[in-house]
């Protein structure tokens, strides 16, 4: 027995295991039942007004649930509430995924009741990654779950007030918010005396004004403090220095709109859902060459394609039919078809496919599509999103538009591609904020899975002009004509 | 390299020989930076320089007194964007004297409050048509052919994106992601989205535009100018915003998949059970 397992391995490498006919003994190694995850019943929604069904006022979101005990949660402190967010697993719905009650429980370092300065939640509203459409669904239908949310996550931080940095473009969702805001504060929900809990608490509701990079935390909190939303440098964290010098935390809108329901139902119920490390759910928003494009919650690591399948009603034209799917909103590398008929939609998952769960936006692409043109049109995007602030993003993503711009029409020579792929390489981890890699990541899965159809590109073009063109898309015959006035090229 | 390994190949020598005489030619371009829609420096014009009076009107002073109260006392200039947003909206775009005016509420240099208006792309410091048509072109709403939106819209206005028409009724721009890509292709008109739309629904949509607005004047106290919301505004025969294909909101479109029947939804049967919110 003991020299068959040190033989064996190497066989059993080659030699596919029949689980059927083999005979089973001691050394059989029996593996845990594969779980299927996804197919989400109505009764374990969280967002159960995803459609409208009822209105948004408080007397609807009542009657399903919300403020429920809200009270009783509040007295419980805020150990208990952070314990729970932690024991559910619930990782941060804004694209990071970090692990939140870990992040709440940075406001409650030593000796932070000794500090008199107030302390601030920041609600990250201002969704404006493109493909997701998830925040906007719940502010404008299920607003009481996110004042409610705030008013937990802020009782579990100990922060005085609520600041929720909504986009400026949602104006009619700011006014269904701000109408949410004011029945909570008649209902003596919020303000003085939250909920009877002897707690105080205000939130306040603050209009971005169209500004991408606001999206980042420390950028959100310079917009709050009127100037221009340009990243501070960190540390200091937002946690100890942040909006206005006080103690601030940053949190998406899913993030804490799911915090009170977690709390009412028990974190085992929310860990139940996805796979280890990855639980809960999770609002999914599909948009692209799908038959039904929607938003739609479900179970996290339901794979990609039930997804599509069972929401969207399929690609247009079928499942053979897709070119490639951004799995987590346009800072996401691309994803092409093959790698997705087994995808799972979780944090791990899809960083194990170099990709990224990221706002779970899907953007799915048939083969009609122009992929190479979408991109170029995502470089467009940061090129003009870009704060200025850093040189190497500033400088970067107008390089890298330019250069898409010309790939488009395959304006260039294979070796360019390696120096766009160096380019977005020297911008990742050299800005302050997140946007130097949301602009260098789809580029870098571009060329990653689809070179091929870019060098096809190139060499289309330099039949049609007649000569591959120079570095910097110089015609071929520039050099004869004494264009070129630097000695490099 | 080629010269590293064939010195025989010295290429700039050769160069010398190709064009041997003619001075290469560069052009000195020294236009202003574009990377957002209008340029980044404000010139006085006739309907906008500082000598242009602005004052708050008395409603508006109110709401100002409203918007202050929601910040630290000590920080009353986190106030300027909403500021200059209610004097956008009160003057029709953010000219300099109501940057001035807000600078001189807040008690901070105007400097501050031209920089917090040059760098968010929604103060319009140019005057704009009463309509402010804004596409979306970013990709998701480009999978879907918002191409054939920009068409729609250039065809029915005759004016490319960052312009407007000579009535002064349509403002055209193309804008990055409005947030609404599961209905997309989408186009902004004032605060409203208009969703789920094709070619056809487009022209129409901005035809009953304009016919709605030939027939009502523009709101008093506003005339040409961005007047908010459109529904609020009474205009007759234009659609109800949201998605015009018949959509309720971000459902599929073919059918519900889930939440089919909300109301039976027993949520009372889904809390906790293990008593851990009862108090001790």
């Amino acid at each position: 027995m003991i020299t068959r397992s040190i033989v064996a391995p190497r066989a059993l490498g080659r030699v596919p295991r029949l689980a059927s006919t083999s005979q089973r003994n001691y050394a059989t190694v029996t593996e845990t039942p594969k779980r299927t995850h996804g197919g989400l019943k109505d009764q374990d929604r969280i967002f159960t007004n995803l459609y409208a069904d009822h209105g948004a006022d408080l007397k609807s979101a009542q009657k399903f649930g919300d403020w429920h005990r809200t009270k009783d949660i509040l007295l419980k402190g805020h150990d208990w509430i952070i314990s729970e967010i932690k024991t559910s697993g619930l990782r941060g719905r804004g694209g990071a995924g970090f692990p939140s009650g870990m992040k709440w429980s940075f406001m409650n370092f030593k000796d932070w009741d000794k500090d008199t300065k107030p302390r601030y939640l920041v609600v990250n509203a201002d969704e404006g990654e493109p493909g997701t459409c998830k925040d906007r669904e719940i502010m404008r239908k299920d607003p009481h779950k996110l004042v409610e949310g705030c008013l937990v996550a802020g009782r579990a931080m100990n922060c005085t007030a609520a600041y929720i940095y909504i986009r400026g473009e949602f104006y009619q969702e700011a006014t269904v918010l701000e109408r949410a805001i004011q029945e909570a504060y008649k209902a003596g929900l919020i303000g003085k005396n939250a909920c009877g809990s002897g707690y105080d608490f205000d939130v306040y509701l603050h209009r971005g004004m169209g500004a991408y990079v606001c999206g980042e935390e420390t950028s959100l909190i310079e917009s709050l403090e009127g100037k221009p939303g340009k990243p501070r440098l960190k540390p200091p964290f937002p946690a100890a220095v942040g909006l206005f010098g006080c103690p601030t935390t940053v949190a998406n809108v899913e993030t804490v709109a799911v915090a009170p329901t977690i709390c009412r139902r028990g974190s085992s119920w929310f860990n139940a859902f996805g796979r280890e490390r990855n639980s809960g759910t999770k609002l999914f928003c599909i948009s692209g060459h799908v038959n039904n494009p929607c938003t739609v919650e479900e179970e996290m690591s339901i794979p990609l394609r039930e997804l599509i399948d069972k929401h969207c009603g399929g690609v247009i034209g079928g499942w053979d039919n897709l070119k490639a799917v951004i799995p987590g909103g346009s800072s996401t590398p691309i994803l092409p078809a093959h790698l997705c008929g087994d995808q799972l939609m979780d944090f791990d998952a899809l960083k194990d496919s170099q990709s990224g769960l990221g706002t779970a936006a899907v953007i799915v692409m048939d083969k009609s599509t122009d992929v190479v043109r979408a991109i170029a049109r995502l470089a467009k995007f940061y090129h003009h999103e870009s704060c200025g602030q850093c040189t190497p993003c500033r400088e970067g993503s107008k390089w890298t538009d330019q250069i898409m711009q010309r790939f488009l029409v395959g304006q260039g020579r294979p070796r360019e591609i390696d120096m766009l792929y160096e380019i977005t390489k020297m911008v990742e981890g050299r800005s302050i904020c997140a946007l130097g890699e949301a602009f260098a990541w789809p580029l870098q899965g571009l060329i990653r899975h689809f070179r091929p159809e870019l060098e096809q590109r190139m060499a289309d073009y330099a039949d049609k002009v007649g000569g591959q063109p120079l570095a910097g898309g110089w015609a071929a015959d520039s050099a004869k004509k004494g264009l070129l006035v630097s000695p490099g090229q | 390299m080629a010269s590293m390994f064939n010195p025989l190949r010295l290429r700039p020598a050769l160069r010398s020989v190709r064009a041997p005489s003619r001075a290469p030619v560069r052009f000195f371009v020294a236009n202003g930076r574009r990377s957002s829609a209008a340029i980044q420096v404000h010139r006085d014009t006739p309907e906008n320089n500082p000598s242009i009076p602005f004052k708050f009107t008395p409603q508006n002073e109110k709401l100002i007194q409203e918007i202050i109260a929601r910040y630290p006392s000590q920080y009353k200039k986190a106030a300027v964007m909403p500021l200059l947003d209610l004097g956008q909206r009160q003057h029709g775009f953010a000219s300099i004297s109501v940057m001035n005016e807000v600078a001189r509420i807040l008690e901070m240099p105007p400097m501050r409050v031209y920089e917090v208006a040059t760098f968010y792309t929604m103060y319009n410091r140019n005057p704009i048509g009463r309509f402010h048509i804004q596409c979306c072109t970013t990709t998701p709403c480009m999978l879907r052919d918002s191409d054939g939106i920009m068409r729609a819209i250039e065809d029915t206005l005759g004016v490319h994106h960052g312009e407007t028409t000579a009535d002064g009724l349509f403002t055209f721009t193309e804008v990055e992601c409005l947030g609404a890509c599961a209905n997309a292709p989408m186009v902004q008109i004032n605060d409203d989205y208009y969703e789920d739309l094709t070619y056809e629904t487009t022209v129409e949509l901005l035809k009953a535009l304009r016919s709605a607005a030939e027939s009502t004047a523009p709101t008093e106290g506003r005339k040409d100018h961005v007047t908010g919301n459109i529904t609020s505004e009474g205009l007759k025969g234009v659609p109800q915003p949201g998605p015009l294909s018949g959509r309720h909101s971000c459902e599929p479109a073919a059918g519900l998949t889930s939440l089919k029947n909300v109301g039976a939804i027993d949520w009372k049967a889904g809390l906790r059970t293990d008593g851990a919110l009862d108090q001790k």
